[in-house]
């Protein structure tokens, strides 16, 4: 080392970097620095490169390195838990008949005080649910989901039973889409008894939403909430374009929690959701959607606008502070869930469709459940199973069997491929 | 980075607003660094007058990410990891994106393998604007011999130039390996508690990234601290994926906290970037459809939440356009505008009799369209209604994309003069639009596909109109 340090310059770099004391370091006389050799040195990488860069040494290796570390240097890895001041609002779907419905089970959602699955700073209370899509007609489907909707798709209640005993839904959503006037302008007292239908087609709670027609939508809604009197649906739902007030007083009058739909945009969520507090609605009977775009189309926004929200709310940000609900058959929409071939004649083969689809779905719910997403709403059966597994495998439930637990996760790396084939 | 404002930034600068480095002022150079969107060493003085220099050093290591950045492979397509400043990408954006690499084995057979390698490295997907494409590929000793080792690194080295990750517990497979490809900079897997010695000697000596690998987080940070005292900086980190179950819930607590104290905490023992393996759900699939679905969940959570590189199975397509895309949407850097600039575009040589297309000003929107007009030669006229950034089918239910607007950008880009059919074709998603659009523009209105990858066939059934 050519260049001397004076141990004025060595108290102030050690000062800089709150060292106290070194040890296995003697010093000689004025400057000189030798390290010792006992297996336990070990300079904080950033002082070793101070000292380094003030003493010249230009090789970057080396330079302040044990002539060689017989044994590792002991170390404890600590991280502190993040604290939130803001807690997630506690939303119950559902009445039984003890509280004047006929659902025979409730779904709860919310009451998070930490980023979700981040149970290592507050255990989530409670897993994200999946509502699995009906319609109120036959709607056209991407093939892929088509084959598990096609005997069902002209009975939204058979629809609605199907989900729930075939593919485990833990809630269902009747969407009024017949009701559009460009549709089949279906009458709002029509699709109130379609709500019925559903209703006593099954014992879960449901989702009642509306065509998305602004001037129609109001109206269905009313006539909607009116029919599930006092079963404690999710009406979905209320936004800044249309007669939200309408939509808000018949779901209070009727016993319902409202859905708080804005797009991509949270201080519109914010607005709209002020103004429901103004027309009395208990901050127990709101569910908010931010809005879904899927994977490739617009996730990025709907990731960290969900992710900003949940955040915010739990910097104490009441506004925001409640459960979010995802639309996630929106995937659907994107080409890649159904397009035969790329469009584009210069991309790698897309492969079939169906498996492609599939994959949409489960990553563009997973996405949105690790921003903050309690409630997915979805439509293939393998997506809201394989969402549903992961979240609650986050969510910290028991499983059965741990599979994972039988292997050594290092042996990838030896992992012969030849058992992976499929069968399908 | 350890200044929190632009004006700790300039207090390092010269403050000559000489403009070297393009911009008027140091403080608006001192904003730009604050961003991350330029570099330091484009304040020339900086650099080369002696009088900065103290300051100039100073203000690197405080610029410096928390997360190391490291570089693996070389030339064009060499991969940066890590160098990330934040936990949520609103806060500024995340940097570098995950490096997907997908594995071969050397018990393959060599066709088989050279096949594959390429498949890896020719992959592409046209998503906004540009080609989405793959970044590394991992090569695994499954054989445990190192010369069968050497000769697959050898094979894959002659068939692709991706940055390699060479796979094995045992040092001496490593060495025979790195033999093949000293000069390709590859990350070597791994290091760990009971090889560390022998990895740590073979990382001096060919001066390579490593990886590190324990699933126990005090062992993984205590080999971290190891090799950095010894003078290895290159390092990434991995806690392990267990693939399911209460392991699984680990895995996620783990990657979440090891950059919780990265960042927040600004501890520098374990502030490197971290690698996730969500291959391991092989491990626990029978079937190789399953699995493949599986590997894509855990490899969502791990490009989600802060894994830096990764290590992957499947390349079937179904795998790679889900996972590369999730990566392009999770580190496109949010302060990117959402919109283009509202006009009307020319798509080929279009000419009077050429269709004329309505889409939005969202970005991907207009990119994809544009896009499926260019890739199926059909020229044309696209018209770009400024709706504020939205796409269609959220802005037709929001009001942003109207009749009234339709009408208004007609106008403002006279589209009488470049069509003489006076025929606009409106998107699918847009269908509800046009009969009030015919009304209030009074020009022809045809409702095309919901999807502009049907232009193509639309074309042949609907134009030119009758």
């Amino acid at each position: 080392m050519e260049k001397k340090l004076t141990l004025a310059d060595l108290a102030k770099i050690l000062e800089q970097y709150d060292v106290v004391e070194l040890e296995d370091i003697t010093i000689k006389g004025e400057v000189e620095l030798e390290l010792g050799s006992s297996a336990g040195l070990a300079l904080p990488p950033a002082l070793a490169q101070a000292l380094q860069s003030l003493m010249g040494a230009r090789e970057m290796p080396g330079a302040f390195e044990a002539k060689r570390i017989e044994a590792l240097l002991p170390a404890t890895f600590k991280v502190a838990k993040a604290e939130w001041t803001g807690e997630i609002e506690e939303v119950t779907l559902g009445a039984t008949s003890a509280d004047g419905g006929t659902r025979e089970r409730t779904v709860t959602i919310g009451g998070e005080k930490s980023l979700p699955f981040y149970n290592f700073d507050a255990q989530m209370p409670y897993p994200p649910v999946i509502s699995v899509d009906c319609f109120d007609m036959p709607i056209p489907l991407a093939k892929a989901v088509r084959e598990y909707y096609g005997d069902v798709m002209e009975d939204p209640g058979e629809w609605a039973k199907k989900n729930v005993r075939e593919f485990g839904a833990d809630m269902v959503t009747i969407h009024l889409i017949s009701t559009d006037p460009t549709i089949k302008d279906t009458p709002a007292r029509a699709a109130a008894k379609t709500v019925e239908e559903v209703l006593q087609a099954v014992k879960v709670p449901i989702v009642i939403g509306g065509s998305g027609n602004p001037d129609k939508d109001p109206e269905v809604l009313e006539a909607a909430a009116e029919a599930a009197e006092g079963e404690r649906c999710l009406i979905a739902s209320a936004n800044l374009n249309m007669d939200y007030e309408r939509i808000a007083k018949a779901a209070l009058k009727h016993g319902h929690v409202i859905l708080s739909w804005t797009q991509l945009d949270i201080n519109a969520q914010k607005t709209l959701n002020r103004y429901l507090f103004k027309l009395g609605v208990p901050r127990e009977d709101i569910v908010i959607d931010p809005t879904t775009a899927a994977l490739g189309y617009g996730l990025d926004y709907a990731f960290t606008n969900i992710e900003r929200m949940r955040i915010s709310a739990l910097k104490g940000d009441t506004d925001l502070a409640f459960p979010i609900s995802c639309g996630i058959t929106n995937a659907w929409g994107a080409r890649e869930a159904w397009m035969k071939d790329s469009p584009g004649k210069e991309d790698s083969d897309w492969g079939p469709a169906a498996y492609r689809g599939l994959m949409y779905e489960i990553i563009t719910g997973l996405t949105l459940g690790l921003a903050g997403g309690d409630m997915f709403m979805m439509m293939h059966p393998n997506a809201a199973s394989t969402v549903k597994k992961v979240t609650q495998t986050l969510f910290g439930a028991k499983v059965k069997e741990d599979k994972a637990k039988k292997v050594a996760i290092e042996d990838w790396v030896t992992w012969d491929a030849e058992v992976g084939a499929s069968k399908k | 980075m350890k200044l929190s404002s632009p004006m700790e930034i300039w207090k390092y600068l010269p403050g000559t607003n000489c403009g070297e480095c393009g911009e008027k002022t140091c403080l608006a150079f001192a904003s730009h660094l604050k961003e991350r969107s330029t570099r330091l060493e484009e304040c020339t003085p900086l650099f080369e007058d002696e009088k900065y220099a103290d300051k100039g050093k100073q203000l690197a290591e405080l610029l410096a990410p928390e997360i190391r950045e490291i570089e693996i492979g070389v030339g064009a397509r060499a991969a940066k990891i890590g160098g990330e400043d934040v936990m949520y990408r609103h806060e500024l954006t995340f940097y570098n994106r995950t490096a997907l690499a997908y594995d071969v084995w050397d018990t393959m057979e060599e066709g088989e393998l050279r096949e594959r390698v390429s498949r890896i490295t020719n992959w592409r997907k046209f998503y906004v604007g540009e080609f989405l494409t793959l970044d590394a590929i991992a090569v695994r000793s499954v054989s445990g011999d190192a010369q069968t080792f050497a000769a697959c690194v050898k094979a894959v080295a002659e068939e692709t130039d991706l940055p390699l990750v060479l796979c094995s517990f045992d040092a001496k497979v490593l060495e025979e390996g790195l033999k093949v490809v000293p000069d390709k900079n590859p990350l070597l897997y791994a290091a760990d508690k009971t090889n560390w010695k022998e990895v740590l000697e073979l990382v001096k000596s060919y001066k390579v990234p490593v990886t590190l690998f324990s699933p126990d987080l005090d062992m993984l940070n205590s080999l971290a601290l190891t090799f950095s005292s010894a003078g290895v900086e290159d390092i990434v980190l991995d806690p392990g994926v267990s693939p399911a179950g209460e392991g699984l819930a680990d895995t996620f607590s783990k990657f979440v906290r090891v950059r919780r104290v990265g960042i927040e905490e600004g501890d520098k023992e374990v502030a490197y970037p971290l690698m996730s393996v969500p291959m391991t759900a092989w491990m626990i699939h029978g079937d190789a459809l399953d699995a493949s679905y599986w590997e894509a969940v855990l490899a969502a959570m791990g490009i989600i939440k802060y894994a830096d590189i990764m290590i992957l199975h499947s390349i079937e397509p179904h795998s790679l356009i889900a996972e590369r895309t999730l990566v392009e949407n999770i580190y496109t850097d949010p302060r990117r505008p959402v919109s283009v600039e509202p006009g009307l575009r020319e798509v080929g040589t279009p000419t009077g009799h050429s269709p004329l297309f309505l889409t939005t000003n969202f970005a991907l929107t207009y990119y994809t369209v544009e896009s499926d007009l260019n890739s199926n030669k059909i020229d044309s006229y696209l018209i770009v209604v400024d709706s504020e950034g939205i796409g269609v089918e959220a802005a037709v239910a929001g009001e942003q994309l109207t009749a009234e607007r339709i009408k208004e950008t007609l106008e403002s880009y006279e589209a009488e003069n470049k069509v003489e059919h006076k025929t606009l074709v409106i998107p699918g998603l847009a269908a509800r639009l046009s009969g009030e659009t015919e009304d209030v523009t009074s020009w022809n209105v045809l409702v095309g596909p919901r999807d502009s990858g049907r232009i193509p066939g639309w074309m042949d059934d609907n134009w030119p109109p009758k």
